[in-house]
């Protein structure tokens, strides 16, 4: 993976701009990556790996729009380092629909098709976070209430206002994982 | 955004990073949730030249109760972690009441409470839930240990007493003097935001005797406030509607609140007085009249 570094000025060239080594696990297939310290973890997923399906919003840690999990747990990647993630596990959204271990593109997840259903989207641009977030609430409750689903998802925001069928969506995936569950 | 550039380091012992701090000087920094400080070093507000990022030092995630009934919480222990806790659910309810509420859910699953003590923004949350418990900051550096009272920790906005290579390693929180209850209740204008008011109440009782109280405020004034003379007025009787209307009036003369975005100041010193009359009639032993249901959650 190539990093390009822009404006390093007077670092250019002497060694100075310090570079670490990474591997990680992104959707289930290794990578590694020299990375400069200060590069955030979404940067590093949208233009180092190229899954532009991480959003990036606010850039304040505010509106959840680069959602991602890390070990399992929903991260704000704009506010981690990438060289955080040496040696951990991160799945993004592409990480939802998988055809097999380590390659994206399958059918889609439940959350995907309950946001298809209960039209959870508008603009689409949360869309990505809301899923992840969503996905670790389902992952540890799989039969969440409505309030409990609102509560997962209160540190992602929607421009659109769309959250009464956002909410719907996650609480139509919670259902057909259920059902998939029993068989 | 991006950071300034800086140098990263990742030790995997104590040792090796209070020695990394020690060398770094005052142009070090901690990184353990990071959910203030990446924020503010992308706005450039901070702008360390080292990191010391202390997340791969094992055995810091704990938050356990000593056999005393102390509590102690590790400096890699998350917000998240404090809020499914079923400890602090069954022992600690002002903690069990301000973990939901801290930040949003996603930020919760980094940030911890050792670090928002650090990071000392006058509008912290546990800041006042750890004043309001009598809780302390253990910190390591070279020469060992020490405890330092929450109290006599934070030292202005922003800033605390840890030297350039000490690092805070767990908060403690005392053993009750008899039974613990309390709460906390913030008021925000939505997740995530700052509290335009929050209060900490915490209250141990031998019987219906209330032995020892502690009340703090958020957001109400330059810093934390800890309301000592509401909390005093508690101590040595039972919670009755006349001691908790005079611990009520007492928080709201200790607010130094100033009219914001938030509200007025007024309105916020009016809040502190009724978040307190709120907390404290739940867990009286005769409940006075109820109140409409508040923000939040207290048990």
């Amino acid at each position: 993976m190539t990093v390009v570094y822009d404006n390093v000025g007077d670092a250019a060239g002497d060694g100075t701009v310090p570079v670490r080594r990474i591997t990680f696990t992104v959707n289930g297939r290794k990578k590694a990556a020299e990375v400069e310290p200060r590069l955030l973890l979404s940067h590093l997923i949208r233009r180092g790996l190229g899954l532009t399906g991480t959003h990036m919003g606010c850039d304040t840690t505010n509106c959840g729009a680069c959602t991602v999990q890390v070990d399992g747990r929903p991260v704000k990647s704009c506010t981690m380092l990438a060289v955080q993630v040496d040696g951990r596990e991160i799945t993004t959204v592409e990480g939802l629909a998988m055809k097999g271990a380590g390659e994206v593109g399958g059918v889609l997840h439940p959350l995907q098709e309950g946001f298809k259903e209960e039209h959870g989207l508008q603009c689409g641009f949360c869309t990505p976070g809301m899923m992840m977030a969503a996905k670790a609430l389902l992952d540890e409750n799989p039969d969440p209430t409505e309030e409990e689903v609102r509560w997962a998802l209160s540190g992602n925001l929607c421009r659109c206002t769309g959250y009464q069928n956002i909410v719907k969506s996650v609480l139509w995936a919670a259902a057909k994982l259920r059902a998939e569950a029993a068989g | 955004m991006y950071p300034s550039r800086f140098r990263y380091e990742a030790p995997r012992s104590l040792d090796e990073a209070i020695g990394l701090l020690h060398d770094g000087g005052d142009d070090a920094k901690v990184l353990a949730g990071g959910q203030s400080l990446v924020p503010l070093m992308k706005l450039r507000f901070a702008t360390p030249e080292l990191i010391v990022d202390i997340n791969n030092l094992p055995g810091l995630d704990y938050h356990r109760a000593d056999s005393d009934g102390a509590l102690h919480v590790g400096a890699l222990c998350r917000h998240a972690d404090l809020e499914r806790s079923t400890l602090l659910q069954g022992t600690q309810p002002t903690m069990a009441a301000a973990a939901p509420l801290i930040a949003d859910p996603i930020v919760r699953n980094r940030g911890t409470l050792v670090g928002s003590l650090c990071h000392a923004d006058p509008q912290g949350d546990w800041a006042s839930v750890m004043l309001a418990l009598g809780g302390v900051v253990v910190a390591q550096g070279p020469q060992g240990r020490r405890a330092i009272p929450v109290r006599d920790f934070v030292t202005g906005p922003f800033q605390n007493v840890l030297y350039p290579d000490e690092i805070a390693v767990e908060a403690v929180i005392p053993p009750a003097q008899g039974t613990r209850a309390g709460g906390y209740l913030k008021l925000e204008r939505r997740v995530g935001d700052f509290a335009t008011v929050g209060v900490a109440v915490a209250v141990e009782r031998s019987g219906d005797t209330v032995t020892r109280a502690g009340i703090a405020l958020t957001g109400v004034g330059g810093s934390t406030i800890g309301a000592t003379a509401a909390a005093e007025a508690l101590v040595g009787q039972p919670l009755t509607s006349e001691s908790i209307g005079r611990a009520a009036d007492l928080a709201a003369e200790a607010a130094r609140p100033r009219t914001d975005h938030r509200g007025s100041a007024e309105y916020k010193r009016h809040m502190v007085s009724t978040f307190v009359t709120r907390l404290l009639s739940r867990v009286a032993p005769t409940q006075p009249p109820a109140e409409a249901p508040a923000e939040g959650k207290a048990a």
